[in-house]
C-alpha cells in the first residue's frame, strides 16, 4: 500500500497514464537521479502481489514504450510477471516482451516455458496468443522451439490457431532463412486448409517465404478461387495478387488470338458483338483459342469483389483484369467505371466529368486528374476539356497552373484541329501578370510552333516583344531559340532582339547566354551584313565569361562560322549544321513508361523496383498441363461442405450453386454439411430460385462455345449408369456446378467410398443396383449406418414400384427401409435413382438379407458391411487420444508389424488409405512418424483408436485399441490389407 | 508488410510509435519531415515517399499524420486502406480521432494496434471483434475500474472471430430491438459563372445503427434501386442477391456501421437545390471592390434548406470586408483570407443577400481571378437523388424490431466558379 501512496503523491494524485515520462530522456541528465527513483518505484509495484498495482505499473511502462522511451532496464522485473493470472497484466507483459526480447535475449529465455505451456492450453485463443508471442520474440536460440510449435499448430483443430501458425511462418523465416524447407512443408499443409480464415494468411506466408514454388498452388487453385469471396478483405488482396502471377504462368494470353484473325477485324473494342461472331467464325476455321475453364473461373469469381468497400481489394481486382482478362471483356468497361470513383486512374470517356478538378483537391490529385483528362481528350470532347483547362489556369495553385499549361500543349499536339485555338489561348496567356504562367506558356508555345512555324510569324513577333518583360530564364531562352530558329520569318526583328540581348548579355543567366550565342550564330549565317559586328561582340563577351561551358561554346562557334584562313572544311557546312530542320518534339506524359510494373504495386507508383517486387511473368507460349489443378475428390467434398456465409455465386456463369444460397445463411450451415441442397431459405423465396435457373440456362449458352468439350464429356458421363467417376466429380468441382440430380450429399462420399454390387444387370433383367456406405449420419436414427443405393434401369421396359420386402435379420438388427421408388423410364438419361436406407448392424458384420421388389419381379439380395463402415469418426486431441489409449491396453490392444506398400510411404497416402478402409478421423499429432485415427462404433459407441507408426525402409507398426475385440481384430486385418497392397 | 507505425501531430512531434517487427529508429521520419516542410498544405504531402532503405506511406486524418514504414513491395492502397481503418477504429472507440484522445488512451491504443496487425499483416480489423477483446473506454467503466481495480480487457474470450459471421459476435441481447438507417447524400457540383451546371453528382451513403438480439437476417429493399450507379458494400452484404433481386440482404454487425456507399453519376440529372447570384468586382483604381451575393431556392422538392453557408477564399490582396447581410452573419478572417457567411435557414419569401465593399491593399494590382464560392447546405428528410427505402424485413428471429429510416441531403463539394475565358 505504501508503494501505491508514494506513487500517487508523485503523480500529484492523478492516476492518468497519459502523463509523459520526461525523466527518461537521456538528454535531461539533471534529473537523472529522480528518474532512477521512479523506475525503482515501478519495480516495486511490479513485485507487489496486488494485480491492480502491477496493472498500473505495466500501463505506465507500455505508455513509455508507445512514446518511444526506453524501458529496457525494467526487463527482469517485468518478465517475472509473464505467468500472472490477470489477463490484462499478462497481455501487457506480452507487449513488453515482444518489444525488448531481442535486446535481452538471455532473460527472455526465462519466459519461454510459459509459452510452451500456453501452447498446450485447451482454450484455442490462449494457444494462439502463446504462439503469436513466441514467434514474435526474435531470439535465434529458440528457432527449433518455434519450428516445433508452428508444426504442431498447423494441424491444430482450431482454424484460428492455424491462422496464427500461418502468421508465424514469415516471422520464423525472417529470423532464420535456413528453415525454409521445413517451412515450405508447413505452408503446403496449410494451403490445403479449407477454412477462409486461414487462406489469406497462408498465402501471405507463401508470398514471403517461397513465391517461386508456384507448383504448390496447383492443387489449391480452384479452392482458392471459390473461397475468395469469403476471405477477409486483406487476405483477398494478397490472394488476388498471387493468383494474377499464377495465372500468367499457367494460362494462355487471351488477347493473342486477335492477331490470328485481326486482319479483317477493325480495332473498335466496343463492338463486342461483332468480335464474338468473328470469334465463332474463326473457331470454325482454325484451331481456336479456348479459354481454360480455370482462367474463366478466376475472372468470374473475382468480379463481384469490385463492389468491395475496400479500395485495395477493388484495385487488386482491377489489376487482375488488366493483366489477365481478354481486352474485349465487357467487364473491363464496368471495371473502369468502378475505379473512376475510387481511384484516380481510369480511362473511360463517359466518366470524363468525374475527373474535373476542384480547387480543394490536393495538388498531386489535381495533377493526376489532369493527366487523365489529357489522355481522354479527343476530337469530340476537346472543346469541353479546353474550357475546363481555362478555369484551371486561373487557379491560385501555381504548380497546378504550370501543369495545366503543359497539358494544353499535349492536347494541342495530339489533336491537330485545336492546335490553333490552343496556340492563341497560350499567346494570350503571355500577357498574364504572373511570370511563372508566362514562362510555362512560352516553353509550351515554343514546342508547338516547331510543328508549323511558317504560319505563325506574328506569334513569334509577339514573343520577341516579350523579351523586354519576361525574366524567367527558361522562358527567355526559349524565345531566343525560337527567334534564332525562325529568323527567316522575322528578318527585321531578329537583329534587333540580338542587339538588345548583347546589351544585357553580362547580366543574363547561363542558359540565356548560351541561347544568345546560338541566336548570334544563326543570324550571322543568314544575315551577316547586319549582324556581323554584333555577333563578334557577343562572342567576345562570351570568351571572357566565368562559365567554362559558355567560353567553350563561344570558341567552338567562332571557329565554325567566322571564316579565317585556317578554317577547315567544316565552316562550309556551318549553315547546314545550324539551320538543319529539327524534328518537332514529342510532348509526352510524365507518367509514361510505367507499364512494365504490375498495376497497383508500390513499384508501379514509384516507377522503381521496390524490394521484394515479384516480376509479373509473361504469358507462356503453350499452356502447361491443366490437369495439375485437378484435385482428388476427397478434398472437393470438404470444399463443398465448407461453411460460406456469403454467397459464392458469381454474377454470371453457371456456377450458381443451388446450395450456396442456402448455406449462405449461417444457421443453415450449422447443420450437417450434406444438407445444403434442400435448405433453400424461406426468404429467398421461389422468385430467386426461378431466376437462378433462368440464369443458369443463359449462362450455359454463353459457355457453349468455350466449353463444348467439357460438356460432351459431362454428357457422356451422365449417361453412364454407374455412380460418378472421379473425373466427373473433379469436373463438377472445378465448375461448381450442381445438378439437381447430384446433390452435394451424394457427390460427397463417392471417391473414398467403394461401391458394392447388390444386383447385377443380368440377374436383375436390366435393373442393376449398387450400394455404398455413404458415411453420412443417418438422420432418422443415429445408431444406423446409412447405405446409399443406386438403381439403374438399362432394360427396355419400365420398372415401377421399387420397394423392400421380407427383411431377414439377426436378432437385434434393425432396418429403416427406403421409400418406394416410382416409375423408371428406360430411355431417360437420368434413368438412375438414388435411395438411402439405414441399417443397424449391432456392431457385427452379419449380413442384412431382404427382397427387392419391382412391380413384376422379386430379387433376393443381401448387404454385408466391411468392419470399417461400422464406425463413425470422432474428433480427439492428441492428449485425449493418449489418455484413452492408456485405458485400452492389454487385451484391447492389437499390434501388427507390416511393410508398407511402395506407393504408400508418405503420410498423405497412409492417411488416405486408412480413412478409405475405415470411417475414422485423423487425430492431430506432433510427430510426423505417427498417424493417429479415432472413431466410435455406430451402435455401442465403443472407442476405436488406430495408430500407424512408420519406421525406416517402409517398415511400420499398426496398433488398434478397441473395447470390442472382434472388431479390433477384423479392423487390423482390413487396414493391414489396405496399407500393404 | 507494414513494419512500423508512427503517429505524428501537426507540429511534427512523434507521440506514438509501434513496431511489428524489429525496431526502426524514429529518425526515419526525418525524410518525411523534410517533405512536409516543403509542402504548404499538409494534404499536399505525397502519400508515398521513398527513402534509401524504407518506403514511407502516410495518410492525414484529423490533423494527424499516420505514417507507416514499409520495407518491401506491397500494394500501396493496401497500406493506405489499413491506416484509414486504424483511424476509423480510433474514431469508433473514442468518439474522435485526435491527438488529445489518443494520448489519453495510449495503452488502449497500443493494445488495439497490437491486435490489428500481426507481423505487419492485418489480423483483426472488424470493430465487433476488437471490442470484445479490448473494451472501449467509457466514464462509468473507468470509475468502476479505479474502484475495483478491474480492467478494460475482456475476460471472456471473443467468439466472433471464430464464428461463421466474423463481423458479428454471438449472444447479442437487447431489450429494445431497433434498426435505424440513415440515407445521407452529398451533392458534388461545379457551377460556372452563369449558373449552369458544369458537373454534378451525388455521393450517397447508407449508415446503419442496428441493435438487434440474436442473429437477425435483414433484407432492405429500395423503391427505385436502378437509380444507383456504382455501389460498394460492407462485407456482410450478399452480392448475389443484389445482382439478381436488387435487395440488400445481410446479417448486420452489431452497432453502427456503413452498410453501403453509392454514387449517382452525372449522367442522371442532378437537382441543384439552390441558385446563387453573385457579383464580385475589383476595381482597377481605388484599391477596392464590390461584392453582391444572393441565394435563392431551386428544385428543393418542398423541403426547407437549412444550415446554409457560403465560404469564399478571397485573393491575398483583400484586406477587409465591409458588408451587410440581410440574414445571418458573416466573418472575414484576415489571416487566412476566408470570408464565411453563415445564413442558416433559407426563407424563400425573403432571399438572403450579402453586399458591400471590399478594401484592398493600396497599390497592389487587381486580382486576376474572381474567387469561387463554396456552398454548404442541409436538407432534412430528403434524399436529393430520390432514393427511397421501401421496406426492411427480418428473418431468423422471432421478435418485432423497431425500424426507422432518415434521409439527409448535404452539400459535399459544392462549388461555384467564376469562369472567364482565355
Amino acid at each position: 500500500m505504501s508503494a501505491s501512496s508514494a506513487f500517487n503523491d508523485e503523480k500529484g494524485g492523478s492516476s492518468s497514464v497519459g502523463e509523459p515520462e520526461y525523466g527518461h530522456d537521456p538528454a535531461s541528465g539533471g534529473i537523472f537521479s529522480s528518474d532512477y527513483k521512479r523506475h525503482d518505484d515501478l519495480k516495486e509495484m511490479l513485485d507487489s502481489n496486488k494485480d491492480s498495482l502491477k496493472l498500473e505499473a505495466m500501463k505506465r511502462i507500455v505508455a513509455m514504450i508507445a512514446r518511444g522511451k526506453n524501458a529496457s532496464d525494467l526487463f527482469p522485473a517485468v518478465v517475472k510477471n509473464v505467468a500472472c493470472k490477470n489477463i490484462e497484466v499478462k497481455k501487457l507483459v506480452y507487449v513488453y516482451l515482444v518489444r525488448y526480447a531481442e535486446e535481452q535475449q538471455d532473460l527472455a529465455l526465462l519466459s519461454i516455458s510459459t509459452f510452451q505451456r500456453g501452447l498446450k492450453d485447451p482454450n484455442q485463443l490462449i494457444r494462439a496468443s502463446a504462439l503469436r508471442v513466441l514467434s514474435s520474440i526474435r531470439v535465434t536460440i529458440i528457432v527449433p522451439i518455434m519450428m516445433l510449435a508452428i508444426k504442431e499448430a498447423a494441424s491444430d483443430m482450431s482454424p484460428y490457431v492455424r491462422k496464427t501458425a500461418a502468421h508465424a511462418i514469415p516471422k520464423l523465416y525472417s529470423l532464420d532463412p535456413e528453415q525454409k524447407d521445413q517451412l515450405i512443408e508447413v505452408i503446403e499443409k496449410l494451403l490445403a486448409d479449407k477454412t477462409t480464415l486461414v487462406a489469406g494468411s497462408v498465402v501471405m506466408a507463401f508470398e514471403e517465404v517461397c513465391p517461386e514454388r508456384i507448383d504448390l498452388i496447383h492443387k489449391n487453385y480452384r479452392k482458392l478461387c471459390n473461397l475468395l469471396i469469403d476471405v477477409e478483405e486483406w487476405g483477398q488482396v494478397v490472394i488476388i495478387n498471387m493468383l494474377t502471377r499464377y495465372a500468367r504462368t499457367q494460362f494462355l494470353n487471351p488477347n493473342i488470338n486477335k492477331t490470328f484473325y485481326g486482319s479483317d477485324e477493325d480495332e473498335d473494342e466496343d463492338e463486342e458483338e461483332k468480335e464474338k461472331k468473328a470469334e465463332v467464325a474463326a473457331m470454325a476455321k482454325r484451331k481456336p483459342y479456348v479459354m481454360d475453364p480455370d482462367h474463366r473461373l478466376l475472372l468470374r469469381n473475382t468480379k463481384p469483389l469490385l463492389q468491395s468497400r475496400n479500395a485495395a481489394v477493388v484495385m487488386a481486382v482491377a489489376q487482375l483484369y488488366f493483366h489477365l482478362a481478354p481486352k474485349a471483356e465487357v467487364a473491363l468497361l464496368i471495371l473502369f467505371e468502378m475505379i473512376s470513383t475510387l481511384y484516380t486512374c481510369g480511362m473511360f470517356e463517359p466518366y470524363l466529368k468525374s475527373f474535373y478538378i476542384r480547387s480543394t483537391d490536393p495538388t498531386q490529385i489535381k495533377v493526376l486528374k489532369l493527366e487523365v483528362l489529357t489522355n481522354l481528350a479527343n476530337e469530340t470532347n476537346i472543346s469541353t476539356i479546353l474550357r475546363e483547362f481555362q478555369t484551371y489556369i486561373k487557379s491560385m495553385d501555381k504548380d497546378f497552373v504550370a501543369a495545366t499549361i503543359q497539358a494544353i500543349g499535349r492536347c494541342a499536339t495530339n489533336i491537330g484541329e485545336v492546335r490553333d485555338t490552343c496556340l492563341n489561348g497560350l499567346v494570350q496567356l503571355l500577357s498574364n501578370r504572373d511570370e511563372l504562367v508566362v514562362a510555362e506558356s512560352v516553353v509550351v508555345i515554343k514546342k508547338l510552333l516547331q510543328m508549323q512555324p511558317e504560319k505563325h510569324s506574328d506569334i513569334i513577333k509577339h514573343m520577341a516583344k516579350l523579351t523586354d518583360n519576361i525574366q524567367v530564364p527558361m522562358a527567355r531562352a526559349s524565345i531566343l531559340w525560337l527567334i534564332g530558329e525562325y529568323c527567316e520569318h522575322v528578318p527585321k526583328i531578329a537583329p534587333d532582339v540580338l542587339r538588345k540581348m548583347a546589351k544585357s548579355f553580362t547580366n543574363e543567366e547561363d542558359i540565356v547566354k548560351l541561347q544568345i550565342i546560338n541566336l548570334a550564330a544563326k543570324l550571322y549565317l543568314t544575315n551577316s551584313k547586319q549582324t556581323k559586328l554584333l555577333t563578334q561582340y557577343v562572342l567576345n563577351l562570351a570568351k571572357y565569361d566565368q562559365n567554362y561551358d559558355i567560353r567553350d561554346r563561344a570558341r567552338f562557334i567562332r571557329q565554325l562560322i567566322v571564316p579565317t584562313e585556317k578554317s577547315g572544311a567544316l565552316s562550309k557546312y556551318a549553315k547546314k549544321l545550324f539551320l538543319a530542320l529539327k524534328p518537332a518534339p514529342v510532348l509526352e506524359s510524365p507518367f509514361k513508361d510505367r507499364d512494365h510494373f504490375q498495376l497497383g504495386s508500390l513499384s508501379h507508383l514509384l516507377n522503381a523496383k521496390a524490394g521484394g517486387y515479384q516480376e509479373l511473368p509473361d504469358w507462356p507460349e503453350a499452356a502447361p498441363d491443366p490437369s495439375v489443378r485437378n484435385v482428388e475428390v476427397k478434398e472437393s467434398v470438404r470444399a463443398v461442405g465448407t461453411v460460406t456465409y456469403r454467397d459464392t455465386g458469381a454474377l454470371w456463369g453457371p456456377q450458381k450453386m443451388e446450395g450456396s444460397e442456402g448455406c449462405s445463411f449461417p444457421r443453415a450451415s450449422d447443420s450437417a454439411s450434406g444438407s445444403e441442397s434442400g435448405s433453400g431459405s424461406e426468404e429467398s423465396g421461389s422468385g430467386s430460385e426461378s431466376e437462378e435457373s433462368e440464369e443458369g440456362s443463359e449462362s450455359e449458352e454463353e459457355e457453349e462455345e468455350e466449353e463444348e468439350k467439357d460438356k460432351k464429356k459431362k454428357k457422356k458421363e451422365l449417361k453412364k449408369p454407374v455412380p460418378e467417376t472421379e473425373s466427373l466429380v473433379t469436373d463438377l468441382e472445378g465448375l461448381s456446378l450442381s445438378d439437381s440430380v447430384l446433390s452435394p450429399a451424394t457427390i460427397a462420399p463417392s471417391s473414398v467410398l467403394k461401391n458394392y454390387e447388390l444386383l447385377h444387370r443380368i440377374t436383375g433383367e436390366g435393373l442393376s443396383v449398387e450400394y455404398c456406405f455413404s458415411r453420412q449420419p443417418f438422420s432418422p436414427d443415429a445408431n444406423m449406418v446409412a447405405v446409399q443405393m443406386q438403381f439403374t434401369n438399362s432394360a427396355t421396359s419400365d420398372t415401377k414400384n421399387l420397394h423392400m420386402e421380407d427383411v431377414k435379420l439377426q436378432s437385434g438388427m434393425r432396418v429403416k427401409e427406403f421409400p418406394e421408388i416410382g416409375e423408371r423410364e428406360p430411355e431417360d438419361i437420368q434413368c438412375t435413382a438414388m435411395a438411402v436406407m439405414g441399417i443397424d448392424f449391432c456392431d457385427s458384420t452379419q449380413a442384412a438379407n431382404f427382397q427387392l421388389c419391382t412391380h413384376t419381379r422379386k430379387f433376393f439380395v443381401s448387404i454385408q458391411p466391411p468392419v470399417g463402415e461400422l464406425m463413425r469418426p470422432i474428433f480427439l486431441t492428441e492428449n485425449e487420444f493418449k489418455k484413452e489409449q492408456g485405458q485400452l491396453m492389454g487385451m484391447n490392444e492389437i499390434t501388427e508389424k507390416l511393410t508398407l506398400d511402395a506407393k504408400c510411404r508418405n503420410e498423405h497416402a497412409i492417411v488416405q488409405r486408412v480413412t478409405t478402409a475405415a470411417n475414422l478421423s485423423r487425430v492431430p499429432c506432433g510427430s510426423d512418424k505417427e498417424c493417429r485415427f479415432a472413431g466410435r462404433t455406430v451402435t455401442s459407441s465403443s472407442l476405436v483408436l488406430v495408430t500407424v507408426a512408420t519406421k525406416e525402409e517402409g517398415a511400420a507398426q499398426l496398433t488398434v485399441n478397441c473395447e470390442k475385440m472382434v472388431i479390433g481384430t477384423m479392423l487390423v486385418k482390413d487396414i493391414l490389407l489396405a496399407l500393404t497392397q | 508488410m507494414i513494419h512500423s507505425l508512427f503517429l505524428i501531430n501537426h507540429s511534427g512531434d512523434i507521440f506514438l510509435e509501434k513496431h511489428w517487427k524489429s525496431v526502426i529508429s524514429r529518425s526515419v521520419c526525418d525524410y518525411f519531415f523534410e517533405v512536409k516542410e516543403k509542402a504548404v498544405d499538409p494534404e499536399n504531402v505525397p502519400p508515398v515517399l521513398q527513402t534509401p532503405h524504407h518506403y514511407l506511406i502516410s495518410i492525414y486524418r484529423g490533423k494527424l499524420f499516420f505514417l507507416s514504414v514499409v520495407q518491401t513491395e506491397v500494394p500501396p492502397l493496401f497500406v493506405i486502406e489499413f491506416l484509414h481503418r486504424v483511424a476509423d477504429t480510433f474514431q469508433d472507440y473514442f468518439g474522435e480521432c485526435s491527438e488529445g484522445v489518443i494520448k489519453d488512451n495510449l495503452v488502449t491504443v497500443y493494445e488495439l494496434l497490437e491486435e490489428m496487425l500481426d507481423n505487419g499483416f492485418p489480423l483483426a480489423t472488424e470493430s465487433n471483434v476488437l471490442k470484445e477483446m479490448i473494451r472501449p473506454p467509457n466514464i462509468l467503466r473507468s470509475v468502476v475500474n479505479t474502484l475495483t481495480g478491474g480492467s478494460n480487457v475482456g475476460d471472456t474470450l471473443p467468439t466472433g472471430q471464430l464464428s461463421n459471421v466474423p463481423w458479428r459476435r454471438a449472444g447479442v441481447k437487447y431489450t429494445n430491438n431497433e434498426a435505424y438507417f440513415d440515407v445521407v447524400e452529398e451533392i458534388d457540383a461545379i457551377l460556372d459563372k452563369s449558373g449552369t451546371t458544369v458537373f454534378a453528382e451525388i455521393q450517397g451513403v447508407v449508415e446503419a445503427c442496428v441493435r438487434l438480439t440474436g442473429m437477425p437476417d435483414l433484407t432492405l429493399s429500395f423503391m427505385n434501386p436502378r437509380l444507383l450507379d456504382d455501389m460498394s458494400f460492407h462485407p456482410c452484404v450478399r452480392f448475389k442477391r443484389w445482382e439478381s433481386e436488387r435487395v440488400l440482404s445481410f446479417i448486420p454487425p452489431d452497432g453502427n456501421f456503413t452498410l453501403m456507399t453509392y454514387h449517382v453519376s452525372s449522367q442522371n440529372l442532378v437537382a441543384i437545390p439552390v441558385y446563387v447570384k453573385q457579383n464580385i468586382n475589383f476595381f482597377e483604381t481605388g484599391s477596392c471592390g464590390r461584392l453582391d451575393i444572393t441565394i435563392g431556392p431551386k428544385q428543393n422538392m418542398g423541403k426547407t434548406v437549412e444550415g446554409l453557408m457560403v465560404t469564399i477564399h478571397m485573393p491575398k490582396v483583400v484586406l477587409s470586408a465591409n458588408l451587410t447581410a440581410t440574414q445571418g452573419n458573416y466573418t472575414y478572417d484576415l489571416t487566412t483570407k476566408v470570408l464565411v457567411w453563415d445564413i442558416g435557414k433559407l426563407n424563400p419569401q425573403k432571399l438572403p443577400n450579402l453586399r458591400g465593399s471590399l478594401s484592398m491593399q493600396a497599390g497592389a494590382p487587381k486580382p486576376e481571378e474572381n474567387p469561387s464560392l463554396n456552398i454548404d447546405l442541409k436538407i432534412q428528410q430528403l434524399a436529393i437523388s430520390g432514393l427511397k427505402v421501401s421496406r426492411l424485413d427480418m428473418y431468423g428471429e422471432k421478435y418485432k424490431p423497431f425500424k426507422g429510416v432518415k434521409y439527409l441531403t448535404k452539400a459535399g463539394k459544392f462549388q461555384r466558379l467564376s469562369l472567364s475565358f482565355l
